[in-house]
């Protein structure tokens, strides 16, 4: 809404001035489609890679120089599979459940600020696709609407490892939201706001929020795996009980998509923890760097992408070091142990708060 | 011109998957239909200017209610044919008193003050807005709600280490 506002407000002062604001915003929305799509892809060879480091395999190396070319590989197989649709399937359904899963773990990428504001082409250009006063509440309803590709997915197939899948991802998901909703409560407390690039701005020349928000970060953490559906919290996929859950019928590029997706979000969320907790672009000592201008946004990026590749080698490195939960363990930790945690985080940054004299 | 197309569009949407919604005979395909009737709304409230309302109706209603009764329409596995058999004499008093009800909101609406056009352009919805009111004007029936609804989740979990 707001950038169709703005389009429109460019739009009667100066024609040319909006054609390259809507051209300036299509690019960046291209490019973080792109990055998206590159970075999952690489994140399945990196995940081969990873989990052969730790049982001391060699992992993939056929493909290309150290078996670079392997996701390529992985997407002409995927494509080129047989597609099978299950008779007593609802057909529209479950064509639309590896949609919505694809869909929300995209659409999660708009509020994220990949570097600093420059000054270009006459107007003042932000490398975030739209900085809207409510950030963090659109990541978390993206969150939240994601669980429906699984449900879907799962419903659909009318299978009933399948179901069972579709029900525990609902479970979990909604378990773990409410601990993430309350650990960014006692964030957005110490901020004062809920616009996601006004937090990474926040952060420049000061200390990065995880030194504030240590007990925050560590439960928007485990939150983040569960909402994923990341070891050790992939009960939904649980291969040993459930065969594939929720995508034992998908095959060819739907199932494509659907691991896809899952890397994708892991993807966001790393790029969403690094911006909350980590700083998000901002370099250290950028003052006294001197440097300003393109290089410097470009030089930011290149930091925030560094940020954002460790966090998804942790995501890798606990995956293939932590087993799985058990379903009550999993609940259990979710509402007797996060839930407790967070209320208590925001009660001691409202006390600090209050003793520092930040409450007006 | 742009926001009545909008707003001629979502209301089509809301109306059309309503209607869906009342009419289909798959228990899932209800909850489907509820759920783009949900966003519809929150489409509506966007265009208000009440980003924080559209948001919170979007996490609530769309994200977390309807995944809960998704949940139990799946776990009961409810189909087609686990619908009820209802005698004629209940299908005949649920239009009645239906159509009575309709005949109440067609007959309130027409006299309502239509006041779209002072409400587009406010920043009331916008969340700091929002706030102030809420914790000034408004702080004991805030503070009064959500320790109910806190006292409901603390009673959830308490249930459960039973």
């Amino acid at each position: 809404m707001q950038e169709i506002t703005q389009a429109l407000h460019l739009f009667q002062k100066n024609k040319s001035n909006m054609v390259t604001y809507i051209l300036i915003k299509f690019i960046l929305v291209l490019f973080v489609f792109l990055l998206a799509l590159t970075v999952a892809a690489y994140s399945t060879y990196g995940e081969r890679k990873v989990s052969a480091l730790m049982q001391d395999r060699i992992g993939p190396d056929r493909a290309g120089p150290y078996g670079l070319l392997q996701p390529l590989a992985d997407g002409i197989k995927m494509f080129t599979k047989e597609e099978l649709i299950p008779t007593n399937s609802s057909k529209y359904l479950f064509v639309l459940g590896p949609s919505i899963a694809m869909l929300t773990a995209l659409m999660a990428g708009v509020v994220i600020p990949w570097a600093g504001p420059i000054e270009a082409f006459g107007q003042q250009l932000t490398f975030q696709v739209s900085d809207i006063n409510i950030g963090i509440l659109y990541i978390f309803s993206v969150v939240s609407i994601g669980v429906y590709g699984i449900m879907i997915g799962g419903w659909a197939s009318n299978n009933k490892y399948s179901l069972l899948g579709a029900l525990r991802a609902s479970s979990q998901m909604i378990s773990y939201e409410i601990a993430m909703g309350l650990a960014i409560v006692a964030l957005v407390m110490k901020s004062g706001t809920l616009s996601l690039g006004e937090i990474v701005t926040q952060q420049q020349g000061d200390w990065i929020n995880v030194v504030y928000q240590p007990l925050g970060f560590l439960i928007f953490l485990i939150c983040a795996f569960a909402e994923t559906n990341r070891a050790p919290f992939d009960l939904p996929e649980c291969e040993t009980e459930l065969i594939g859950g929720y995508h034992t019928e998908y095959s060819s590029m739907k199932l494509g998509l659907f691991l896809f997706a899952e890397y994708i979000n892991m993807f966001v969320s790393s790029a969403v923890i690094s911006a909350l907790y980590f700083g998000g672009y901002n370099l250290p000592f950028q003052a006294a760097l001197g440097l300003e201008g393109p290089w410097l946004a470009v030089l930011q990026f290149g930091f925030f992408f560094l940020k954002i590749v460790f966090f998804i080698f942790l995501f890798m490195w606990v995956r293939w070091t932590i087993p799985r939960f058990r379903y009550d363990q999993l609940l259990h930790l979710g509402w007797k142990i996060l839930l407790p945690l967070a209320i208590l985080n925001i009660i001691i940054t409202g006390l600090v708060m209050w003793a520092n004299g930040s409450l007006a | 011109m742009v926001t009545e197309m909008m707003f001629y569009f979502l209301s089509f949407v809301a109306i059309l998957s309503a209607i869906m919604m009342i009419s289909t005979k798959n228990p899932v395909h209800s909850i489907l239909y509820l759920i783009v009737t949900f966003f519809a709304i929150a489409g509506h409230y966007f265009l208000l200017n009440a980003q924080f309302l559209g948001m919170v109706h979007i996490i609530v209603y769309a994200g977390a209610i309807m995944v809960l009764f998704l949940y139990v329409i799946m776990m009961l596995n409810l189909n087609e044919d686990a619908e009820p058999v209802k005698s004629k004499y209940q299908k005949i008093s649920a239009t009645v008193s239906g159509g009575i009800f309709m005949l109440v909101l067609v007959a309130s609406l027409r006299s309502a003050e239509v006041s779209l056009e002072k409400t587009r352009n406010t920043d009331i919805g916008l969340v700091n807005q929002l706030g102030k009111v809420l914790f000034n004007d408004y702080l004991l029936p805030f503070e009064l709600s959500s320790i109910l609804l806190l006292s409901a989740m603390i009673g959830a979990v308490f249930l459960s280490k039973k």
